[in-house]
């Protein structure tokens, strides 16, 4: 048994949008209904940070955003682990030109898992969730 | 006196007190879940999940937030966790052998029933946090609504049987047969503490305590790892316990020989079926709602029921 046993069965995950065009957040709902129910595995979607043993973040990072961002994960109790969701996450996607865009995430924070698509299905999410899970020994 | 001692702890850390009423309290939190997503359509968690989630948060970080005083955030879930695991304590040890009750244990176990509230409220307000404050508001606030028209209601067997005690309540009705199948006093009183358990455990008509989309978990808010996983279990453990009481009340205790384990056990499902089926079926009370109800529907009910009580119904 690894140091991480518990923390595989129940992840408890924080939803965190920077400034997304709203889509992926409706994907990441999505999995938490009857269809994909990810309470199955003991996913729990939390209220407050520091129940939180995952953030997912959704959305190239604003300006405006980025303290908040920053200071939600340092907010986070140990271990932590970070969720990108979609092309805007990952990459800015389509707002790469904005001038107010100061992403990827994973400039300022660092990731643990990339879930691409734009938006990503919720098989996807649960994919990449499924894989940091694998990744955690 | 030396064995005594032992014996003492033993049965407040082994069993019935802290262990048992732990492990019972995460199965029947799972059997919550369980029934909640079947419900709603879904599959819902394994019968280890609680466990697993009480062992997760006890390997997390422990955050005390600045300004907060320490001693009085750290301390609230303990105190909590002693006063559920005295109340199973007593219940326990009072059903497996009613003869051996003190006077007056039915006022100890009405006491201590508030402490897990009450540390909610310590440790809400401790946090320093407005929506933790805003939370330890409400659940005092709850505390005030359901706290008279329960215990008028749990007093009101007192009067029908002229006693105290809660071994001589459940020799009572080992010979008279349930309260609640005999008095009328009792079958109101039944329901309103029914309602008034469900304000204890702040379940969802009376959840406004700790609005998850609302106020973010509330008093909880800034608990993180161990003392997070001390108030879930606090929570487990009173969702075994206070339909224990309930149950030693009017619904003539737990019995421990052949079939009277099967019985017991039924009586206990029903009720806590009942629990979970009010959870989910029904929207969350604003707080003066949740106050209206209780003290303009519940108590004068609870009234009437004692007042039936004296008379002898
Ligand atoms: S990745 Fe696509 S769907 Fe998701 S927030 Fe960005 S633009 Fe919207």
């Amino acid at each position: 048994m690894g140091k991480f046993w518990a923390l595989k069965k129940s992840i408890w995950v924080f939803h965190m949008c920077t400034g997304s065009c709203n889509n992926c957040d409706i994907e990441i709902l999505d999995c938490l209904t009857p269809k994909f129910d990810l309470e199955r595995f003991g996913i729990l979607l939390v209220g407050s940070i520091r129940h939180a043993d995952v953030i997912l973040v959704t959305g190239a990072v604003t300006r405006k955003c980025l303290p908040r961002m920053k200071l939600t994960w340092e907010q986070m109790p140990q271990p932590k682990l970070v969720v990108g969701i979609g092309s805007c996450a990952l990459s800015t996607g389509i707002f790469s030109p904005g001038y107010n865009i100061v992403g990827p995430v994973d400039k300022h924070i660092p990731v643990h898992a990339y879930v691409p698509g734009c938006p990503p299905k919720p098989e996807a999410i649960i994919d990449g969730v499924v894989k940091l899970v694998g990744s955690l020994g | 006196m030396m064995s005594q001692v032992l014996y003492s702890m033993g049965a407040f850390v082994v069993f019935p007190g802290f262990l048992f009423t732990a492990a019972v309290g995460l199965l029947v939190a799972w059997v919550d879940r369980k029934i909640t997503a079947r419900l709603q359509w879904r599959v819902g968690p394994p019968w280890y999940q609680n466990f697993v989630d009480f062992f997760k948060l006890l390997g997390k970080e422990t955050i005390i937030p600045r300004g907060v005083s320490r001693i009085s955030f750290l301390a609230s879930p303990l105190i909590g966790l002693i006063g559920v695991t005295l109340v199973s304590l007593i219940l326990w040890q009072t059903n497996l052998n009613p003869h051996q009750s003190f006077l007056g244990d039915l006022i100890v176990v009405l006491y201590l029933s508030i402490l897990p509230s009450l540390a909610i409220v310590m440790g809400g307000s401790a946090s320093g946090n407005p929506l933790g404050a805003l939370g330890a508001s409400r659940e005092m606030k709850m505390i005030l609504a359901d706290e008279l028209p329960f215990i008028v209601a749990i007093f009101t067997p007192v009067v029908s049987i002229g006693s105290i005690k809660l071994g001589s309540i459940l020799i009572h009705q080992s010979i008279n047969g349930m309260m609640f199948t005999h008095h009328i006093s009792s079958i109101i009183a039944l329901v309103v503490a029914f309602f008034c358990i469900q304000a204890k455990m702040t379940l969802v008509p009376f959840d406004a305590p700790e609005a998850e989309q609302e106020i973010m978990a509330g008093p909880y808010i800034e608990y993180s790892g161990p003392p997070l996983a001390i108030f879930k279990l606090t929570r487990a453990m009173a969702l075994f316990t206070l339909p224990v009481f309930l149950i030693t009340m009017f619904l003539g205790g737990f019995q421990f020989g052949g079939l009277g384990i099967l019985w017991s056990v039924v009586k206990y499902v029903v009720i806590l079926i009942l629990i979970i089926l009010v959870k989910n079926t029904n929207p969350r009370l604003r707080i003066d709602q949740a106050l209206k109800f209780f003290w303009l529907r519940m108590f004068p009910l609870s009234i009437i029921g004692f007042i039936l009580a004296l008379v002898g119904l």
